[in-house]
């Protein structure tokens, strides 16, 4: 175990670092830029049962210090990601990743992640119950308490691989759904996902979004991530991945202090597409320079 | 894909809104006209993604309209300031197509990649015919141009303030072996309706990371999903499927 090292739900990762699922693809254009067997992990992009196209275009918009998105979880299906895209992922990543997964019913999430619970290198199921630009799916689950927990149920029945459940900060308790995912079975939870937001365009005077709305991310939300992830890693015993504006190695120790075990990377990586790397070269100077021996150590310590 | 540090040589505005910029630095990373690079700016989140226009040993030209804080922010750049760019994204033209007389169709900042791809097709022995569109006198540029490399020059304003009254398809020629198209959708859907035979369009839209990892400009096309920024800017015209 190196100094950087921790433990995620019995898997160790090599540093905390983790791209964020739908910022950084199954992973072959960052490798064409950098070996990204450097990285924690990294978790790929949002998988459902049926290919999806997304939502119509412009699904992107500058904001204040972040931008907004409202891809819709575009993905060609978990068959084909298991047949074309993990055999590929393979060939430039060697480590476990992180699957990532969303539904439109508890049955759904489950049949995505029994066929994925077969494929060797995936080390956690990232259960997203939080997109918030799909309808009768993804975010409605990760709003209800109740919801939630029949995901989590349902997927734990089908798998033995660690299930982390991606939550929403668009509700008024977050530590509510976190304690009800704990209490059904969840062994991890990330948050957050993206804010709901908008923008208009001044000259057309309509919404740039052709979905109307879309997901805040970036630096503007950190603030918002660290107070969540704060939180719900007091609310709970299992372990905490933190995640919204992270964009250096002091941004992750924040992170980190608040409670999470390890942290994921969205909107850096597209803006900076050698983020991951650059924040897992700064962290030891970072960490030298606040005497932090072992990032293990500092996990939940500004509680 | 390369991540290079690029310096301004040159920037300097052609009409009103429109500015030309020479960069320099490692283009290496280009391999085909109709490719785009991406400028990290100082104060902006999201990265600007520019066409290239002309390309040197060691340089690269990109011509940009100033619409919003970002190009307004890189009109005011001086010699020597440096920016942070993503360079040869996108996949270009294919010239293996381009038959014995090619006719390049550009309407506003759709013109300038449209410049390369002349040089390319000019190198290759082809003559080419460049139909340029615009919206006044006021906003033509590069006329001149692309009479220097020796292309056959047609201009159309929507006007009829200069050259031809009207678009880019009120000026086609008769006739003509393949075409290749740049500049804003309506022009595209125009140019796909009306020109004869067959030929290549670049699109645009708005992206995220401009490197294929967020799906943000995601379009359909006959052969699938693509990515404007990775298996784009530019598709066959064989292939596009308009989503409305």
């Amino acid at each position: 175990m190196g100094r950087l090292s921790v433990d995620l739900c019995g898997v160790t990762l090599d540093n905390p670092v983790i791209p964020a699922s739908g910022a950084f693809g199954y992973g072959y254009e960052f490798a064409e830029l950098y070996d990204i067997n450097c990285l924690g992990t990294f978790s790929f992009k949002g998988t459902t049962l049926l290919p999806r196209f997304g939502n119509p275009t412009p699904r992107i918009a500058e904001t204040p210090a972040g931008m907004l998105n409202s891809v819709g979880l575009q993905n060609p299906g978990v068959e084909k990601v298991i047949s074309e895209e993990l055999p590929k992922l393979k060939k430039v990543f060697h480590k476990p990743v992180m699957a990532n997964v969303s539904g439109f019913s508890a049955e759904e999430y489950a049949k995505t992640c029994e066929l994925l619970d077969q494929e060797e290198q995936v080390g956690w199921l990232e259960v997203n119950v939080s997109c918030p630009n799909v309808h009768g799916g993804g975010m409605s689950f990760g709003t209800d308490p109740q919801a939630a927990a029949s995901v989590v149920r349902a997927v734990k029945a089908v798998t033995k691989k660690p299930v982390i459940l991606k939550l929403t900060p668009n509700v008024t308790d977050i530590a509510a759904v976190a304690v009800a995912c704990e209490e059904a079975g969840a062994d991890g939870l990330s948050l957050i996902n993206t804010l709901l937001g908008m923008r208009l365009d001044l000259r057309t005077r309509k919404p740039i979004l052709a979905n109307v709305m879309g997901g805040l991310s970036g630096p503007a939300v950190f603030p918002v991530a660290l107070r969540m992830v704060y939180q719900v890693s007091k609310a709970v015993s299992i372990p905490v991945v933190g995640m919204g504006g992270v964009s250096s190695a002091s941004d992750v120790i924040e992170m980190m202090l608040a409670g999470a075990t390890a942290v994921e990377i969205g909107a850096a990586n597209l803006t900076d597409p050698f983020a991951c790397k650059r924040i897992i070269d700064e962290l030891p100077a970072e960490m030298d320079r606040l005497g932090i021996d072992r990032l293990s150590e500092i996990i939940g310590g500004g509680h | 894909m390369k991540d290079c540090i690029l310096t301004v040589a040159e920037n300097r505005p052609l009409t009103k809104e429109v500015y030309h910029m020479a960069l320099r630095g490692d283009v290496r990373a280009f391999t085909a006209p109709g490719q785009f690079l991406n400028l990290k700016l100082e104060g902006q989140f999201l990265r600007r993604p520019i066409s290239v226009c002309d390309l040197g040993e060691d340089s690269v030209t990109i011509i940009y309209k100033v619409v919003g804080r970002g190009t307004a922010q890189m009109a005011a750049m001086l010699p020597g300031e440096k920016l942070r760019a993503l360079t040869g994204l996108g996949n270009g033209y294919d010239l293996t197509d381009a038959g014995e007389a090619p006719l390049l169709i550009g309407g506003g900042v759709g013109v300038p990649p449209m410049y390369l791809l002349a040089k390319r097709l000019l190198a290759l022995g082809k003559p080419v015919q460049a139909v340029l569109g615009f919206n006044r006198a006021s906003e033509v540029f590069y006329e001149e141009e692309f009479r220097a490399l020796g292309c056959a020059v047609t201009v159309a304003t929507a006007d009829g303030s200069y050259g031809v009254r009207g678009f880019v398809t009120d000026a086609l020629p008769e006739t003509y072996s393949y075409y290749y198209c740049c500049g804003p959708e309506p022009m595209l859907r125009a140019v796909y309706r009306t020109a004869k035979g067959s030929g290549q369009l670049s699109f645009e839209k708005r992206m995220g990371c401009g490197f294929g990892a967020c799906m943000g400009c995601s379009c359909k096309t006959i052969t699938g999903y693509k990515r404007i920024c990775r298996e784009g800017p530019v598709l066959r015209k064989e292939e596009i499927l308009w989503e409305d």
